[in-house]
């Protein structure tokens, strides 16, 4: 069985696109076939993240206007030949996207994939709309302060009325919370909201944490997932959500500040 | 929306606009003989005279739009029965004039509410149709969702800030409420509000209503009633 997974926030900037990446990274290196698609139409940003940026040929609203067929669109990522990358048209606007024109083509995905990850764009408009409508599970992504929770709250008021599964009366998308930029130091100085105030206020399952990193920043630059980097912080927390996600049962880590050792403090000050 | 309740506290006003619903007799014409009308009207009020005595009607004219009436003499008729006309309802842009012209309301088809001098309270968007009177909600309610009940509201979940809670009966909230509970939004003073943790925006009943700023600090989480007395929200411990 395959699953839509609809990677959204409300809020721009908390980290959806670098999730989006290293997510489906994670379950193609787990050996899943996955397709990561960008619905963020006009501000076209996965490519980049996922450095294939140069190999764009056909993009989403190709696709949905029937100038170019799937396979002629899909980009074959190099490192991990079980992931597929769709990107959005950059030329276009969110109106270029169409119900019936994104269903077809997540049902035709759904023939051959294990797991499609919808990149949603920013805001709760015709592009987030649709990238959440046909979605099974949902990952909200936000950071721990208050206008990311309140956005993404948003989010899952319109996810559970306004998805095709709510539509329906089926069973409601499966939502998880992934809490990113976060950095227990500032969290015990006051400056930012911790796992349990976020929790409180959405009440929603916790897949993950994700550390604030200067790895984040260096693999977005050189357009490598941060999955990849497996000695970075970030980039284990990636990891860590890709295996619960799949059932396994891994510990929660990243929520409270690391102590140092002595050999921690003698060499890295 | 609520009003201000500094100004309902005046009892100085000389009036006041309220919307009811009355359920009022209907003559459906299927054609325009004024003179068969006549006769079978008659006949008919002559069974129960005292039934249509100064009873007002409303005229439906949906199977006579394609004919031409004479709706004067169609009002006079019923008139002479001792009836009221108090408006018609569909017809032809023709037959809507001539009731404008004996300055009689024009009403909606389906919903008839005078279409003449109408204000059409601001439909609610309900994201879930209320199916019984009260609504039982175990999920949390997010920003941005309204629910809204024709009685009462009852809540296991957390309601968010920028949530809104809509019911003409109370609401009880067995869980965080940050967000919106107006309780009789019809207009209903006894109506309550109950709740385990008090972290509301906006409280109302019937109207009244306190923001989250003039919410004493005392009672910021803790558990509440609040009831109305004489146009004042008074919030209680429980």
């Amino acid at each position: 069985m395959s699953r839509i997974i609809v990677v959204t926030s409300g809020k721009g900037g908390v980290g959806k696109t670098t999730t989006s990446a290293a997510m489906a990274m994670g379950f193609a290196k787990k050996g899943h076939k996955t397709a990561v698609i960008d619905f963020d139409v006009g501000l076209r940003n996965l490519d980049l993240i996922l450095g294939c940026e140069r190999r764009v040929v056909y993009d989403f609203v190709n696709i949905i206007n029937g100038e170019a067929t799937l396979n002629q669109a899909l980009i074959k990522d190099k490192r991990c030949d079980k992931l597929f990358i769709l990107p959005a048209s950059q030329t276009r606007d969110k109106d270029a996207l169409t119900l019936e024109g994104v269903g077809k083509v997540l049902n035709e995905l759904k023939e051959t994939f294990d797991y499609i990850i919808c990149d949603s764009p920013a805001g709760i408009e015709r592009g987030a709309h649709l990238a959440m409508y046909f979605a099974d599970d949902a990952f909200i992504v936000t950071n721990p302060e208050v206008s990311s929770v309140r956005d993404s709250d948003r989010m899952l008021g319109i996810l559970s009325s306004k998805s095709k599964r709510a539509e329906n009366n089926e069973t409601p998308i499966k939502e998880y919370l992934l809490l990113s930029r976060y950095n227990p130091k500032r969290v015990k100085l006051g400056e930012m909201l911790s796992v349990d105030d976020v929790q409180e206020i959405l009440s929603l399952h916790l897949l993950g944490v994700i550390p604030e990193s200067q790895a984040v920043l260096n693999a977005s630059n050189s357009g490598i997932p941060v999955i990849l980097d497996e000695a970075s912080d970030a980039g284990q927390a990636y990891a860590d959500i890709v295996n619960r996600y799949l059932g396994e049962d891994v510990p929660q880590r990243f929520i409270n500040e690391e102590k140092k050792g002595l050999f921690g403090r003698l060499f890295k000050g | 929306m609520p009003k201000n309740s500094i100004s309902s506290q005046e009892n100085s006003a000389a009036f006041e606009f309220k919307s009811s619903i009355v359920t009022v007799p209907v003559i459906h014409l299927f054609n325009g003989d004024s003179i068969r009308f006549s006769e079978q009207l008659q006949e008919k009020v002559n069974l129960a005279p005292g039934f249509f005595k100064h009873s007002s009607v409303l005229i439906d004219l949906q199977d006579v739009e394609e004919q031409s009436i004479d709706l004067d003499a169609i009002v006079k008729i019923i008139q002479q029965a001792s009836m009221l006309v108090i408006g018609i309802r569909s017809g032809s842009k023709e037959q809507q004039q001539a009731a404008k012209d004996l300055s009689l309301p024009l009403f909606d088809k389906h919903t008839e509410t005078p279409v003449t001098n109408t204000t059409i309270p601001e439909a609610a968007t309900l994201p879930t149709p209320a199916v019984c009177e009260n609504l039982l909600i175990t999920q949390p309610v997010r920003s941005g969702q309204r629910i809204y009940a024709k009685g009462d509201i009852i809540i296991t979940a957390p309601v968010s800030p920028g949530a809104e809670l809509l019911a003409e009966g109370n609401i009880h909230i067995y869980n965080v409420l940050r967000g919106r509970a107006l309780a009789g939004v019809l207009g209903d003073e006894s109506a309550l509000i109950f709740c385990s943790n008090l972290q509301a925006e906006l409280i109302s009943i019937a109207g009244n209503y306190r923001i989250s700023e003039d919410i004493d600090d005392t009672l910021r989480k803790s558990p509440v009633q609040i009831h109305l007395d004489q146009n004042a929200l008074i919030i209680e411990n429980i």
